[in-house]
């Protein structure tokens, strides 16, 4: 059973603005039914440019009627510049908390307002550029990226939590968890000397070259340098220590120990998934 | 409020009779069944009339009864076993409806390195027998089927199948956590091998369960220890458990009719009137073939979560497949193999009856859930399309 506050209970058990607002200034459609939510939004402003309603239908759990709920009384009042302003979080807090798998529901809630108000602005209801990653779920890399950036998430799991991208088959973890470390990559402060990335690699085939390489050669192994995303060194083992069942041991105590020593100490290693 | 339990496929109230049996094991009786002296020897007799009751439910002998803590340790130690003592033989063959005991460790055997076949089930939620037994080969070392399924109820044939499997020399396990008590079990008239059993689906408490494993069945014991269980499994005896478990099996015995008219009888009230009274449902499951005691019903257009806390609000207790209650983003493993459309899987509802329920407490349900279903649809965004569409045609 889930924790939900009192007041996700009141507002799921006692919703408030239920339905269609006549003649709206803005809808939105968020969500579908093969996701299991999903949420129709409408306001109109008032003669301030305020928005005097607003109303919802929901599909979906307890929380994601409580979300849309909430939402649509946070937001009576407000201007559009400053309903624009509200996140998800927002919605969360206001509800006193949702459990950590039900964030998508807050999220989405985050994501009618804002489409809703690029219907009224004329805008285009889709994101320029943004390219599906969950297939399943059909959320975009545009939608992880902000929901990273906002909720300072680490981890696929959260994005899950979050989204619900990766909920599914799971093909994505990769691409969520390449988002996660690009993001996160540009929220940190730029310390002093950092590589860029061609410094990086050009630093890191160098040192497997010269340094790496031989040692490894002279027990008939190989190693091939695949990608290198952020501090993430993914690497090949070729020769004796493709199957060599110690070479997992070899590349945490020796590659990356190295590499670390010769380009930089964040570095972490991997093997590229067979 | 008063407590209306539909949901006896997730576990049951322990019976007052099984309660009374147990209470004197705790404290005044709690001696060792293993100890030389009489206190501790008093109890081994006990276990020994529990483990002919048990016997007796599924038509076995006391000796092809092993105790285990629960029915995924039972299904755990039986593919396990199978596994153990055919080394040589890397395939298993199981179905994609099998309860999370079976199916998670399938998936952990397949990331080991077995082949496992996991056999498709039609929109009835029933086999394909030819399919079956196509996908039996000499390099098969064991198949799992559920005898009924915990969400649908759906008996699968696994009688025939146990057949079919000892001809090929496959051991046959079925997990039966469902079925025991429900329907009857004979293992005089089958081939299987092995069957798992869980204590608190049948009124015994939880934590405590029975495998079944076939006299000259070769069996590699899953817990190693002690001399208990015949070096089955180790580990001292859950004594007041399996004295309860003794005298769940022989009350199931003695209400299996009871199962097959009375629960029948107002499961069957609870699915007509529900499906006459809200409109656009459905059963999932072969409407034939299944458990007495369960009904899984859909409600297009709304999600289960919140059909189950509405339903919480008049104390009546049920489960669902939808996401949203699994901790899943997806709905249930049963319902998708099914090919239960997503408009319907979101929205479904599992109730199961058990002898104590009472044909007062199925109208107080018939009453309250029209009206539940009615307003969440009245929330919905795609009920309103659903309905003004058919206002058209």
């Amino acid at each position: 059973m889930w924790e939900y506050t009192d007041k996700v209970k009141d507002h799921f058990l006692n919703p408030r603005n239920v339905g269609e607002v006549e003649n709206p200034d803005g809808i939105a459609e968020v969500g579908s039914i093969a996701c299991g939510d999903a949420l129709k939004f409408s306001f109109k402003l008032d003669e301030n440019k305020r928005i005097k309603e607003a109303r919802f239908k929901t599909f979906g759990c307890a929380s994601a009627i409580a979300s849309s709920s909430a939402l649509t009384e946070m937001i009576k009042g407000m201007t559009l510049e400053e309903a624009a302003k509200v996140t998800n979080k927002d919605i969360a807090e206001y509800l006193g908390g949702l459990p950590d798998e039900k964030m998508h529901c807050s999220v989405m809630g985050k994501e009618a307002l804002e489409k809703a108000i690029e219907n009224y602005q004329g805008a285009p209801a889709k994101e320029e550029g943004a390219q599906i990653v969950c297939e399943c779920f059909g959320v975009t890399d545009r939608e992880i990226e902000r929901a990273v950036r906002e909720n300072h998430l680490t981890t696929v799991e959260e994005v899950t939590n979050y989204t619900k991208a990766g909920g599914g088959c799971g093909n994505c973890h990769e691409a969520i968890r390449q988002i996660i470390e690009r993001v996160r990559a540009e929220a940190r402060p730029t310390a002093a000397p950092k590589l860029t990335n061609i410094q990086k690699i050009k630093m890191i085939e160098e040192a497997l070259a010269k340094e790496i390489r031989p040692s490894l050669k002279h027990d008939g192994g190989d190693i091939e340098l695949i990608d290198v995303v952020g501090n993430r060194v993914i690497v090949a083992v070729r020769g004796a220590c493709a199957s060599c069942k110690a070479s997992d041991i070899t590349l945490k105590h020796f590659v990356e120990a190295r590499l670390r020593d010769l380009v930089s100490p964040d570095l972490t290693i991997e093997e590229v998934a067979s | 409020m008063k407590t209306v339990y539909l949901d006896n496929n997730a576990t049951t109230q322990v019976a007052p009779e099984v309660l009374e049996v147990m209470l004197p094991y705790f404290h005044d009786l709690y001696g060792n069944p293993s100890s030389m002296h009489s206190f501790g020897g008093q109890v081994a007799k006990k276990l020994r009339e529990a483990r002919e009751q048990a016997a007796a439910l599924i038509g076995a002998s006391p000796d092809e009864i092993i105790f285990t803590s629960c029915g995924t340790e039972s299904d755990n130690a039986a593919i396990r076993s199978a596994l153990a003592t055919y080394p040589e033989r890397r395939h298993i063959v199981t179905s994609r409806v099998e309860h999370p005991a079976v199916r998670s460790l399938c998936a952990n055997l397949a990331s080991q390195g077995y082949r496992v076949t996991e056999l498709p089930v039609d929109k009835n939620g029933l086999l394909d027998m030819e399919q079956y037994v196509a996908s039996l080969t000499p390099d098969t070392a064991v198949v799992s089927l559920m005898w009924a399924n915990n969400e649908t109820g759906v008996i699968f044939p696994v009688e025939k199948a146990a057949a079919l499997a000892r001809e090929r020399g496959i051991l046959f396990h079925t997990d039966a956590v469902q079925s025991t008590g429900k329907i009857p079990i004979d293992m005089r008239k089958n081939a299987i091998d092995m069957l798992a059993i869980s204590g608190h689906k049948l009124h015994a408490p939880k934590g405590i369960g029975f495998l079944y494993v076939r006299k000259g069945t070769r069996f590699s014991p899953f817990l190693i220890g002690g001399h208990q269980e015949k070096g089955r499994r180790g580990g001292t005896e859950n004594t007041p458990s399996i004295i309860g478990l003794g005298k769940a099996c022989e009350l199931a015995a003695r209400h299996l009719e009871t199962e097959n008219t009375t629960v029948r009888g107002l499961r069957d009230k609870l699915e007509t009137e529900l499906l006459a009274r809200i409109p656009r449902s459905r059963v999932n499951g072969d409407p034939k073939g299944r458990l007495p005691n369960t009904t899984n019903i859909s409600f297009e257009h709304v999600e289960g979560e919140g059909i189950l806390l509405l339903m919480n609000e008049y104390g009546i207790c049920a489960s669902s497949g939808s996401a949203c209650t699994s901790g899943s983003l997806q709905p249930s493993h049963v319902l998708r193999a099914m090919g239960v459309p997503f408009t319907m899987a979101h929205g479904s509802i599992r109730f199961s009856l058990s002898i104590y329920n009472t044909e007062e407490e199925i109208d107080f349900v018939i009453g309250k859930l029209p009206p539940v279903i009615e307003r969440l649809r009245s929330m919905s965004p795609y009920w309103t399309s659903v309905t003004q569409s058919c206002a058209t045609t």
